[in-house]
């Protein structure tokens, strides 16, 4: 079931027009920007299908901005994002892709900051709720509401074994959890979802675990 | 979780209790929030909702200028009390009418289920408000967490998304919601909360998504007010005792597929129905330069 909470129907409280094309763009943005961990650079914004079509009207660019800039659904200054973009020195641009992916409401964010780069892909599903369907090319498929763990590691036996008995000693439950990989024994992404947070100490022992690249903590919203 | 609104109803009858309590119970379980919690996020919802309505009536603008300030005019024609329609009714077309111009303004709503087809649950909601003072508070929030209940089965099993199924799925959705949660308020049971709502949906299915230059304003904006129109026929005729031949869920069913078949230039694309008239590329050229 996509839809798990009575508030994903009612809900959320947000600038107008759109829950798909406004509210769901800022989530992006914002899961975006919370993934990276801080304000972009520079951002390249491609908008698929939809999203392409109509963007304009629904001011999907100015809410893809805002919730880079940190803004959530009812913020105000949603609507002020492009220029609240220059004046945090935050260079955009936005690319209309004319192939389809297969959700028609589809945003490919690719995010720069110095030497750090994140390609993501967000689809808003309806009512303001989004789904994260790729990480820097690997497929997932996240919500964004719950509390999760992206983790890099190298594609071998045990890796997996170790990170998630690392998180049974912490007492964290597993709620859903999938591996994604591009090549057989290169990088591989472990998907992780879990029912609590995880402290600031046992996510830098996940860190130190053998095998282990990058870790990028998602906190549910 | 009840994943079907059979179960849902079947629920409410077993445990002798309302559609709004499945909600607010189930919700419990899945956060392990209080009720009191979850109660008080609703609130919030509410209060939003009757901001919007109340911001439209005293009039706003869209930036594009194509929506805005019919919620005055229509508030000054129930003054006059030439109506044709009942109060209630003219009171409904109102409200949402009103909360879709806020929200074509980009002004702050609450998305039920969406931001397009925000004005039909609050339009009927304050319209049976503004009839009847003494309905409390809690009454209110009930009314949100039975129109969610109903939605919470559509979005699951179809969709609630213009872009995936057409406005059936939105404003179809949204008058079937509020057409199950009139029916709650005024006393009537859970089976008859289900033939509300399919009533309500069946009436509004094949319903295209074609927003003139891609915006929520034309036809959205009246759209709105029609669906809360229908979520007060279909009410009035499920609360009369009259059931829909055809159950709930397969009502659903259908609304799915006849959006899967429904081109997508009729999909929130811009490109088709209303949106593909002379008048509509016009206005879309007028306000973006391009056709």
């Amino acid at each position: 079931m996509k839809f798990k909470s009575v508030f994903d129907i009612i809900g959320p409280v947000m600038v107008g027009p759109s829950s798909s094309h406004t509210a769901g763009a800022a989530r992006i943005g914002l899961l975006a920007r919370n993934l990276f961990g801080g304000q972009a650079e520079k951002v390249d914004i491609y908008l698929y299908g939809s999203f392409r079509d109509t963007y304009q009207g629904h001011a999907t660019d100015v809410a893809l901005l805002g919730g880079l800039l940190g803004y959530d659904t009812d913020d105000d200054r949603i609507i002020r994002a492009k220029e609240e973009a220059k004046l945090n020195n935050m260079e955009y641009s936005i690319i209309e892709m004319n192939e389809e992916r297969s959700h028609p409401n589809t945003a490919v964010l690719h995010l720069f900051k110095g030497e750090e780069e994140l390609v993501i892909e967000g689809v808003s599903i309806g009512g303001g709720k989004i789904e994260l369907v790729s990480i820097n090319g690997y497929n997932i498929n996240l919500s964004g509401n719950y509390h999760a763990l992206l983790v890099f590691h190298k594609d071998e036996f045990g890796t997996i074994a170790r990170v998630t008995t690392k998180l049974g000693d912490e007492e964290l439950n597993i709620s859903q959890m999938s591996v994604s990989r591009k090549e057989k024994g290169q990088v591989a992404l472990m998907t992780v979802e879990l029912d609590d947070t995880i402290s600031k100490e046992a996510l830098e022992e996940i860190r130190a675990v053998k095998g282990v690249d990058r870790v990028i903590e998602m906190t549910g919203g | 979780m009840f994943n079907s609104i059979n179960q849902l109803v079947e629920r409410a009858v077993k445990e002798d209790i309302s559609i709004s309590e499945v909600m607010i119970q189930q919700e419990m379980e899945n956060t392990g929030q209080s009720y009191l919690d979850v109660y008080n996020l609703m609130k919030i919802n509410l209060e939003t909702m009757e901001n919007a309505v109340k911001e439209g009536i005293e009039g706003v603008n869209s930036t594009t200028g194509l929506t805005g300030m019919d919620a005055v005019k229509m508030a000054k024609y129930i003054e006059s009390g030439r109506g044709l329609s009942g109060e209630l009714n003219l009171l409904a077309i109102q409200n949402a009418i009103s909360t879709n111009e806020v929200n074509a303004a980009m002004g702050k709503i609450c998305a039920t289920p969406t931001a397009g087809s925000a004005g039909v649950v609050p339009g009927v909601l304050f319209a049976m408000v503004q009839k009847d003072p003494s309905i409390t508070e809690e009454q209110k929030v009930r009314f949100l967490f039975t129109s969610g209940a109903f939605g919470f089965v559509v979005a699951n099993n179809a969709s609630i998304s213009g872009a995936a199924g057409g406005c059936q799925a939105e404003v179809g959705s949204a008058s079937a919601m509020a057409a199950a949660a009139l029916v709650e308020l005024a006393g009537g049971t859970p089976e008859m909360s289900a033939h509300g709502f399919s009533i309500a949906m069946k009436n509004m299915l094949g319903l295209v998504c074609d927003p003139v230059a891609g915006l929520v304003e034309v036809p959205c904006v009246k759209r709105n007010a029609a669906g809360a129109s229908n979520a007060l026929t279909a009410a009035d005729m499920a609360l009369a005792g009259i059931e829909s031949r055809i159950p709930a869920d397969e009502v659903i069913e259908a609304m799915y597929k006849v959006g899967l078949t429904m081109p997508s230039a009729l999909r929130e694309t811009g490109r088709g129905g209303l949106a593909a008239t002379p008048t509509g590329e016009r206005l879309k050229e007028e306000l973006f330069g391009v056709k």
